[in-house]
This record gives structure tokens, C-alpha cells and sequence, in this order.
């Protein structure tokens, strides 16, 4: 599969971090949080209203708004 | 023999149990909790261990040190300038990957760093083996298992810290970024050094290291500096966002490297916490489970408490009776009985009220949900302008709007912030319930509890559109990021669960000791005294309370801005004491119409034609959204760093009150409901 980005991906489905796009202090906090290229994630679910959604990475639960999730591109792996 | 002093501060990740070893070091009470950044003050005790005294720093809970948040910059400023002897980190032996992160910079930091290993229990629980001796060689750094709940491993960790301490000299560790950054790291610590001023005060590397990861505290810092254009230069010739990326990336690379060698078997896998997380977070489950916590939280606090309630009730109205029989002079017989024992009733009566609230509050923390809370509400909270974040101090505004306000410290951005504290004092706190409670109960019989809960509601709709028109004028954006971890879930202790609930509880008691107290004798001497050509003797039975007593005077100038709402001249007394604290309005109409603590005599002079149901729900809309107690504008006023935000709450907030009561009257009066 080709690069997406992680706001695009079902739940269940795991991806590596290839880039986080965009600047500023919320893409350091995105890359301290341990979402930093080649990191492994997987897409737990979202909230009930749909957003934010709900990543394991690092070995910890991590909650991410979708427009956030838009700036991580990902290479999906498979199932 | 002298004792030795060193100062100790204790780092880590939110969640991690740093003020549950707090606790247990130092034997102070403090607050434990699950949600992100609960630590927001800094916190200090003391121990003496052997014959060293220790001085121990709490720091906020933080993920990183990369001046992100306030809490961030409030820790790393703590161990850059104040040099404490040794820095504890806690890290959660659960979490090791993302838990070194912080470590790795403060190594860089250049602090003395001595790692407790905390939750051992957990982590060996569910098969992780954590190679300390291993993981002590790697980072160079002594490692010491602790279970912090059960206070396992305190005297091994001090013992480690008194040694770290004593050492001489001190090794420096690095993070390698590779060639190409180090080059540049190089480079700046050339200049950087070059300025006195800084490299006296900061580690050039770090401060190089910094300035590479784009942290914009310390570019300030250096702007000002000599060397800032020097600096700039350098900085000019990089791509900001590879560098930074890169940085983070080789500090998880070098935590990476360490990492399989010294735990086996650290792998993630379902556990019970996701299977409940699973559930919570539902599409379908998510919102009814959060309204039904929300509601038992509720319930729980309102309904549990009345027999309490009843039986302070009873205590206080004996001992009044006690009072005012003994003594035999009437001006210290009613000082007594009315004022004092009266004033003290009318803040006990509460307590069983408050200390259940935050009971619920507290479990909610502790094990974990108000995270979810927090995911669930939003999309929700973004809508009106808000963050997640600012739902835990909103709800937290149903107990009291002080500790509230001071919540608000865990939201990152200054705007959201600035919104979420002026929005906070609609929510309605536990001090304007018995407000509610005794003008509902006497007016509006069986429906008192549909009204309560419908004043509650209208709180919550004006800080909602209150919200949204602060974002479209005054403090115009969006809301900031939501980048939250959700904590495992963990079954709350009771312990904690009570140091939390004694905490709030003798925090309101100390309110109310001093304040509310005041509060109502202040109004007990004003309606003693005797008004201007008033012929009585002071606190003489015929002006007590009256309008011939100086309290009349005050009244009677206060009532043309009041009567537009159908409020009397003791409606305005009441208000105008109600800044000192919400719950006196109802203590000072004790006073005013000589019922004293009894509530039902009060209850009784009211609908005997003192009151109408319409000009009693018009009191308690504006006892809801006028001028919040002085205790909360003292820390709004603290919280916002500006007089003029604070100013602009209380104008904003009166004048919401006053128009709103206005119209219920108005309109109440001209369809002829409850008039």
C-alpha cells in the first residue's frame, strides 16, 4: 500500500511513521509524544462522536484530533 | 553533629505515581491523580533521612522539557536555575519506551539524575524482566525499584540520592545525534559559549541542543543575547523541521538502542484496561456510559448527603438553642447564637456535600476516566470554542470555581485557558446550592429538585455561549491541539481517595472558618449598629437586622439598582454579602429577617409575602451568574496575570445576571406565572 496519512486509516490497522508535516510547537509535542519517523502505530479507534481518535504508540495510548492525524504520513503494513 | 542539607526534585511523566512517592517520602498530604498534569503547583516537603535533611521538590508532571506547556517551562526552569543536589525522575516501569524520553533530556539538562523505577509490581506482574544492573550501566545512572502505593523502595532510593549527592564528580551523559547535527550542535556551542552571561548560567549544549530543536524559550533567550545574530545565522543555513524531527527521532533511537538489552519481553499486548477502554470509548457506549458516570458522580453527592446534611442541621439549631439559654446577656446571646454558631452551621451544613463531590471527583481521576472524559467530550468542546482539556475544570466548577480555575493550568494553550477560566464561574458551584436548596425547597415544593437541576443546566448553556462569544471577539483562534495520552486504567485507592477528599474538604473549612465566619458576623454587626438618628442602644432588640440598623442604610442604597428585578432592600444586603461568599446570601437573609440558622423559619417569612416564586427564581438565576466570591476573582485575577480580564469577568458576569433577571421578572409578571 501506498503512503496515507494515520486520520485516513481504519481502526485495527497498523502503519510506520514516515513524516510529520506542518511546524511549529504542536508538531514538537506530535514528535516528543514518540509519533517521530519510523515509529510503529496502531489505530486503536476513535471517539464516539468521531474524533479525536485513539493511536498505540511507544507502548502507550496516545489521543490525537484528526486534523493533527493529518499531518503524520504513514506507510501502512499489513494486517 | 550538623545535618547535612540537600534539595531533591522529583520528575517524571503525569501518571507515572510522582505524588503518590511523594506522599510516601515525605509524608505530606497531597492530591494524587490520573489526568494529565494534575501536579500543577510546585509542591515541597522534607524528610530526614540518616542524618542528611533532605528538601524535597514535587515539579509539574511533564512528558518532555521542550518548554511546550507551562509545566514544562516551570520544571526545566526549576533544575536549570535552582540546581536541585539531585533530580528523582519516576519513571513507570509499565512504560519504559516513552518514559526515557524525559530522562534523555534531562541527562542533557546536565542534572544529577537518580532513576525510580516505579510500578514494578505491574510491570513483573504482567511478565516484563527489567534488567536494572543492565539499564544502570547503559544510561549511566542509578536505577531503584519502587511501588510507590505500598511505599516499597523509599529508604533504597534515598539511600541512592544521599550517595548521588555526595559525589564529587559528576559525568556528564550525552544523546548522539549523529554527524551531521553534531556538526552543528558543534558550531553553536562556539558562539553560544562566547556569551558569558549564558554559558554561565545554562549548559552550552543544551542550550545548542535547544536551539536546534526549534524551542521557542530559548530563542528568546538568545535574541536578546550577544550572539543572537550569530546565532541566526547559523540557524538560517538548516532546514528547522528535518532538525527537529531528526532530534527527536535519534533521542527514541539511543532509548531504542538501550531498550532490548535491558527489558525482555517489554512488549505491549491487550490488557484488561483496553478491553474497558474499548468499551468507554464505544461509538454507541461512550456517551450514555459518560452520562451515566456524570449522573451517579452527581447523584452520589446530592442524595447521599441529605441525611447528613439533616443530622448538621439538627446539631447546629440544638446548639444555638444551648447558646442563647445560657447566657444571660442578649446582645452576646445573639451574638453567639446568631451570628457565630449560626455562620458556623450554615458553612458545616455543606461539608458532607463537598467532601462527596470530590470523593467522585477524585475516583474519576484516579482511575483513569476523566482522560476519557476528556476524548469523549472533544469534539463537543472544540465546537464551543474549547479544548478536551477544559471539560475537567468545568465539571471541577460544580465543587468550587477556585481549585477549578486553578485546573485549568493542565491546558497548554494560553487562549484556551484564558476562555476555560472566564467561562468557569457559570458553572455552579457547591457554595450557590444551598441558595438554590432553601429558596426552591420553600417555593417550589415538589418540583424543587427539576428547578435546581434546570438552574445547573442554564450555568452550563451561558458558559457555552459565553465561550463561543469570547472566541468570536474578544480572544479570537482556534483551539489548540489535543495531543493526550489516555493512562491505563487502575482501581483507585482509598487512601488516595481520602487524602483527596480531606484536602478540598479542609480547604472549604479553612474558607470557611475564616471568610464565611467573618462573613456572617460582619453582618450581624452591621445590623447591630444603629442607623444614623436611630434612638437604640447597639444590637438592642427593636433594630436588630432592621431597616433602622446601619445594614438598612446600606440596603436602602443598593434597592433602586435591584428593583427592576423585584428584589427589596435585604435581597440586595444579601447579594452584596454574597460576594464574600455565595452560600452567606442565604446566612445574611437568616440575619436580616431574625431567623437566624433556622431555615425554616426563614422559609416561612419568604412565602408568608417577603418573596414571590418568580422574584425567588429571578434570585437564584442571579445568584448563578452574578459576580462570582472573592476567593474565585482573587485567583482568576492570579490564574490571568491581568486585572483587566478579571474586571471584564466580573462586569461580564453581572450585568449576564442582572439582565437575565430582569427578564424573568418582567416577562414572569406580564404572563402572570408565579407573581
Amino acid at each position: 500500500m501506498s503512503e496515507t496519512t494515520l486520520n485516513l486509516l481504519e481502526p485495527g490497522s497498523k502503519a510506520k511513521v514516515i513524516q510529520i508535516t506542518g511546524r511549529g510547537s504542536a508538531r514538537r509535542r506530535i514528535l516528543d509524544m514518540g509519533m517521530v519517523p519510523g515509529a510503529e502505530i496502531e489505530v486503536i479507534g476513535k471517539a464516539p462522536m468521531g474524533d479525536p481518535l485513539e493511536f498505540l504508540v511507544k507502548g502507550y495510548n496516545l489521543s490525537l484530533r484528526k486534523a493533527e492525524a493529518e499531518l503524520i504520513v504513514v506507510q501502512p503494513l499489513g494486517a | 553533629m550538623e545535618k547535612k542539607k540537600i534539595t531533591i526534585a522529583l520528575a517524571g511523566n503525569p501518571n507515572v505515581g510522582k505524588t503518590t512517592l511523594f506522599n510516601a517520602i515525605t509524608g505530606a498530604r497531597q492530591h494524587v491523580g490520573n489526568w494529565p498534569g494534575v501536579t500543577v503547583e510546585k509542591k515541597t516537603g522534607k524528610r530526614t533521612y540518616k542524618d542528611t535533611e533532605i528538601e524535597v521538590v514535587d515539579l509539574p508532571g511533564t512528558y518532555s522539557l521542550t518548554a511546550y506547556s507551562i509545566d514544562e517551562v516551570v520544571a526545566r526552569d526549576y533544575v536549570v536555575e535552582e540546581k536541585p543536589d539531585v533530580v528523582v525522575q519516576i519513571v513507570d516501569a509499565t512504560n519504559l519506551e516513552r518514559n526515557l524520553y524525559l530522562t534523555t533530556q534531562l541527562m542533557e539538562l546536565g542534572s544529577r539524575v537518580v532513576i525510580a523505577l516505579n510500578m514494578w509490581d505491574l510491570a513483573e506482574s504482567r511478565g516484563d524482566k527489567i534488567d536494572t544492573r543492565k539499564m544502570e550501566d547503559f544510561l549511566e545512572i542509578p536505577v531503584v525499584k519502587t511501588v510507590a502505593n505500598r511505599a516499597e523502595g523509599i529508604d533504597a532510593l534515598l539511600e541512592e540520592v544521599v550517595r548521588e549527592a555526595d559525589k564529587g564528580e559528576h559525568h556528564e551523559h550525552e544523546v548522539s545525534y549523529g554527524d551531521d547535527i553534531e556538526k552543528k550542535i558543534i558550531e553553536l556551542e562556539e558562539i553560544v559559549g562566547k556569551d558569558s552571561a549564558l554559558s554561565g548560567k545554562y549548559p552550552v549544549r543544551w542550550l545548542s541542543v535547544k536551539l536546534l530543536d526549534g524551542d521557542e524559550n530559548i530563542l528568546e533567550k538568545i535574541e536578546g543575547s550577544s550572539v543572537g545574530t550569530q546565532v541566526n545565522s547559523v540557524l538560517s543555513t538548516i532546514e528547522k523541521e528535518d532538525y527537529e524531527a531528526a532530534m527527536a527521532e535519534k533521542r527514541y533511537e539511543a532509548i531504542n538502542t538501550v531498550l532490548p538489552q535491558v527489558c525482555v519481553k517489554c512488549v505491549k499486548e491487550v490488557t484488561f484496561s483496553d478491553m474497558i477502554d474499548r468499551a468507554v470509548t464505544n461509538k454507541y457506549l461512550g456517551i450514555p456510559i459518560f452520562l451515566a458516570m456524570m449522573w451517579a458522580a452527581f447523584e452520589v453527592t446530592f442524595t447521599v448527603a441529605t441525611p447528613l446534611m439533616e443530622f448538621v442541621d439538627m446539631f447546629f439549631g440544638w446548639l444555638a438553642g444551648v447558646v442563647a439559654d445560657s447566657i444571660t446577656n442578649p446582645v452576646l446571646g445573639s451574638l453567639l447564637g446568631d451570628g457565630i454558631v449560626g455562620g458556623v452551621g450554615a458553612v458545616m451544613i455543606f461539608l458532607p456535600n463537598i467532601l462527596l463531590l470530590f470523593l467522585m471527583i477524585s475516583l474519576l481521576e484516579d482511575s483513569g476516566y476523566m482522560a476519557r472524559a476528556a476524548f469523549v467530550m472533544d469534539k463537543l468542546m472544540y465546537k464551543i470554542g474549547l479544548n478536551g482539556r477544559s471539560f475537567i475544570p468545568l465539571l471541577m466548577g460544580f465543587g468550587c470555581n477556585v481549585p477549578a480555575i486553578m485546573a485549568t493550568r493542565t491546558i497548554e494553550d494560553e487562549r484556551d485557558r484564558l476562555v476555560t477560566i472566564l467561562v468557569n464561574p457559570f458553572i455552579s458551584c457547591g457554595a450557590r446550592l444551598p441558595v438554590y436548596l432553601m429558596l426552591a425547597g420553600a417555593f417550589f415544593g415538589r418540583q424543587a429538585g427539576s428547578v435546581i437541576f434546570g438552574i445547573y443546566i442554564l450555568g452550563i448553556i451561558v458558559a457555552i455561549l459565553s465561550a463561543k462569544l469570547i472566541r468570536g471577539t474578544v480572544v479570537k483562534g482556534k483551539p489548540s491541539p489535543f495531543i493526550m495520552e489516555l493512562p491505563p486504567y487502575r482501581l483507585p485507592t482509598a487512601k488516595a481517595s481520602a487524602i483527596h477528599m480531606w484536602e478540598k474538604g479542609s480547604i472549604y473549612l479553612k474558607k470557611a472558618g475564616t471568610i464565611i465566619l467573618v462573613g456572617v458576623v460582619f453582618v450581624w454587626l452591621l445590623s447591630a449598629i444603629p442607623a444614623p438618628g436611630v434612638d437604640a442602644a447597639f444590637a438592642s432588640e427593636e433594630i436588630l437586622g432592621t431597616e433602622d440598623s446601619m445594614i438598612g442604610v446600606l440596603g436602602h442604597v443598593m434597592e433602586p439598582l435591584v428593583s427592576p428585578l423585584g428584589f427589596d432592600w435585604k435581597v440586595a444586603v444579601a447579594l452584596v454579602f454574597g460576594f464574600i461568599a455565595k452560600e452567606i446570601v442565604i446566612g445574611s437573609m437568616g440575619v436580616l429577617y431574625g431567623t437566624g440558622e433556622d431555615e425554616d423559619a426563614l422559609a416561612e417569612i419568604l412565602t408568608a409575602g417577603a418573596m414571590s416564586p418568580l422574584t425567588a427564581l429571578g434570585l437564584m438565576v442571579f445568584t448563578l451568574l452574578y459576580v462570582p466570591c472573592i476567593a474565585c476573582v482573587g485567583v482568576v485575577k492570579k490564574e490571568t496575570g491581568s486585572w483587566k480580564w478579571t474586571l471584564f469577568m466580573m462586569v461580564y458576569g453581572t450585568t449576564l445576571a442582572w439582565i437575565a433577571a430582569f427578564l424573568i421578572y418582567r416577562i414572569g409578571t406580564a404572563i402572570g406565572w408565579g407573581v
